[in-house]
């Protein structure tokens, strides 16, 4: 709620007080002019300002402090110190060259004793580099020619940063050129260690700071790679004792657990828990559209056997667990190409419905009880 | 030629600061730090009554020969129509996003796309090398501007290898109008802005072309078919889209800015070996 306290002294340097002034117009309506008029201009006296505290004069607003410090008081105060560790040196009786940091915090500690429990609130002698916030230096040369070449974007760092990161942008999503793939462009035969020495020395090329010119030549040893999604798991094709191929996979759908065996050649049985498919569902929608489904898509009902094991759940969801299990099992025996266009299907999704649980004050899980006005 | 006798005066105006802010070229207070031209005087600390006026006859030797020739640099020779064509200079956008002022630049339209006259570009793209170059030679900053994300990278790199600065982020309000705030009293504003893209994300005039006009800060701009050419002091009116082009001036502009600072560090060593010497021998007397 205070005008800012200033402490004044001999000739000013024209920067701070612009300074000073630049970070309280930053919250604009809480600078208070204070009663020192700023005359610019060389070989005018002016009042020295070592330091200011500018305090936000809105109620609401709790008192932020935004001190700057010049770059002569930080060394006065850094003398200042030196002298002090000294004097405190000989005050204790130790040598005063090797007298670090945590001598002088015991002799602190010793000659100033507090019984304050925070441990922050007790006095300390520390650097004043360490008390004292960090400062921006002066960005640019005696000619006026800033150092960094991103200064006038306001933030030179953060933008070098991006700037550094945006290097390995075009890493992403890429892949280098494969062995056969060099051989066919510079038309020679290669041997393995050439090739990896070319993806070492490209590597380390791409992690230097360069040019347009050489991300350009970098680029040109690169292929894009089609980002893929979770990888389609295929299981193994297995022989059993008679040479027949087969493959087994499992699925689940509610509380159904399938294990399915699927032979390579066969007439079209399937046979689940030992029974034929006809008797243990006698419902029709099961039989067709979840258990002959996968086969009827990839136009191979006749040509597969069957045999599964099936438990838990209900008539419905024990043939879709069956059906995901088929499907998975099938995909040993097809094409990459049929495996994507089943995937899109939705035939190798596991169904991730189950039965919502009931809720307190409901009758189910979404009915509620009757409504009754009065 | 009216180029030179037109780049005279800006070029006067660009090399000119404040009183209170640099002493510049043309003041000659002390000959005590050294100078913009980054030349310290050793040996002994009293110089001859002689080297002062020495100093300002060269200054003016080395900053007044490059305006007594329209081409001093010979910017003429780093590119050509040709070259223009092929790096598709002339595409310009279709006819329904034509600026109306930049209908003096455009050759004609082929379906319904603009297409530029590359002999105007050649010759707008010839001036402005020349003052950039000539920009450079006084050791100005230059600030490479643009907003367009795809060459964002591209255009960063131009500037660190010349030496220069870039700004290619989210222009804040009050930089070049409000510098001194946000930067510190004694802060050196740029002394050439060159666009390579006049518009920002959203289709509209970059406002540093604006803030630019208003602070006296000369400007470069590629300008497109759907650009506002007018308050830019250089146009060059050319593709600022694909690729090829982009690159065609980057190259253009950093090797223009190179030549000129080579030729300063030339001109200097040439104009300076008499009075290095004479420096020397009072150091080695005293």
């Amino acid at each position: 709620m205070a005008a800012p306290c200033v402490s004044c002294g001999r000739a000013l340097s024209a920067r701070l007080s612009l300074t000073v002034r630049a970070s309280l117009a930053r919250r604009p309506g809480h600078w208070k002019p204070s009663a020192v008029d700023w005359q610019m201009g060389a070989g005018s006296q002016l009042l020295k300002l070592i330091h200011t505290t500018a305090v936000t004069t809105k109620k609401n607003v709790p008192a932020s402090r935004h001190e700057v410090y010049t770059e002569d008081f930080i060394k006065k105060q850094i003398e200042e110190f030196n002298i002090g560790k000294r004097h405190l040196a000989n005050m204790m009786g130790e040598d005063p060259e090797t007298f670090t940091q945590e001598d002088i915090d015991r002799a602190i500690a010793y000659l100033f004793p507090s019984g304050l429990f925070e441990k922050r609130a007790r006095p300390i002698m520390k650097h004043p580099d360490q008390i004292f916030p960090k400062q921006r230096a002066i960005q640019w040369g005696k000619d006026g020619r800033p150092f960094h070449f991103l200064f006038y974007t306001g933030k030179p760092s953060y933008y070098s940063l991006m700037h550094v990161s945006m290097l390995h942008l075009y890493l992403i999503g890429s892949r280098w050129l494969i062995k056969e793939e060099l051989e066919e462009m510079l038309v020679e035969n290669l041997s393995d260690q050439d090739y990896m020495q070319f993806i070492r020395l490209l590597e380390k090329l791409s992690t230097l700071q360069c040019g347009p010119a050489e991300e350009e030549f970098v680029q040109r040893f690169r292929r894009g790679v089609a980002i893929q999604s979770k990888k389609q798991l295929i299981e193994p094709v297995q022989y059993d004792e008679r040479g027949m191929a087969f493959s087994t996979s499992e699925g689940r759908r509610k509380s159904a657990t399938a294990k399915a065996v699927v032979y390579e050649h066969g007439s079209g049985e399937i046979s689940v828990n030992g029974m034929g498919y006809l008797h243990y569902f006698p419902v029709l929608q099961d039989r067709c559209e979840q258990l002959m489904f996968p086969f009827h898509f990839l136009d191979r009902l006749g040509k597969h056997d069957v045999t599964c094991t099936v438990c838990g759940g209900g008539r419905s969801a024990q043939a879709g667990a069956i059906r995901l299990a088929v499907a998975k099992a099938l995909c040993s025996f097809i094409t990459e190409d049929e495996v994507e266009w089943m995937r899109q299907a939705g035939l190798l999704t596991s169904d991730p419905r189950v039965r919502e649980r009931k809720k307190p004050g409901q009758e189910g899980a979404r009915r509620k009880f009757t409504w009754k006005k009065r | 030629m009216a180029p030179a006798r037109t780049a005279l005066p800006r070029l006067l105006c660009a090399g000119v600061r404040s009183a209170r802010r640099w002493p510049g070229f043309l003041r000659k207070a002390t000959p005590g730090p050294a100078g913009p031209s980054g030349r310290m005087l050793t040996g002994a600390p009293n110089p001859a009554r002689s080297e002062p006026q020495d100093d300002h006859d060269l200054q003016r030797k080395i900053l007044d020969l490059p305006l007594k020739h329209s081409d001093f640099f010979n910017v003429k020779e780093l590119f050509s129509v040709k070259s223009l064509f092929e790096a598709r200079v002339h595409l310009g956008h279709k006819a329904g996003c034509r600026h109306r002022f930049m209908e003096p630049y455009i050759f004609g339209s082929r379906l319904d796309q603009d297409i530029i006259d590359l002999e105007q570009t050649a010759s707008h793209l010839q001036l402005a090398l020349n003052f950039t170059a000539h920009v450079a030679y006084r050791k100005g900053i230059i600030l490479f501007v643009s907003r367009n994300r795809q060459f964002m990278h591209l255009i960063e790199n131009t500037a660190q290898n010349c030496g220069e600065y870039a700004h290619t982020r989210y222009f804040k309000g009050g930089l070049l109008t409000n510098a001194q705030l946000l930067f510190g009293p004694e802060v050196r504003l740029p002394d050439l802005i060159i666009f390579l893209h006049t518009l920002n994300n959203v289709f509209e005039p970059h406002v540093a072309v604006r803030d630019a006009a208003k602070m006296n800060i000369p400007t470069v701009g590629i300008v497109d078919t759907n650009c506002n050419p007018c308050l830019i002091t250089y146009p060059i009116p050319g593709n600022d889209d694909s690729p090829p082009a982009v690159h065609l001036y980057c190259r253009l502009f950093c090797t223009t800015i190179n030549r000129a600072k080579e030729k300063r560090r030339q001109m200097e060593i040439l104009y300076q070996l008499p009075s290095v010497k004479r420096a020397e021998d009072s150091g080695t007397a005293n």
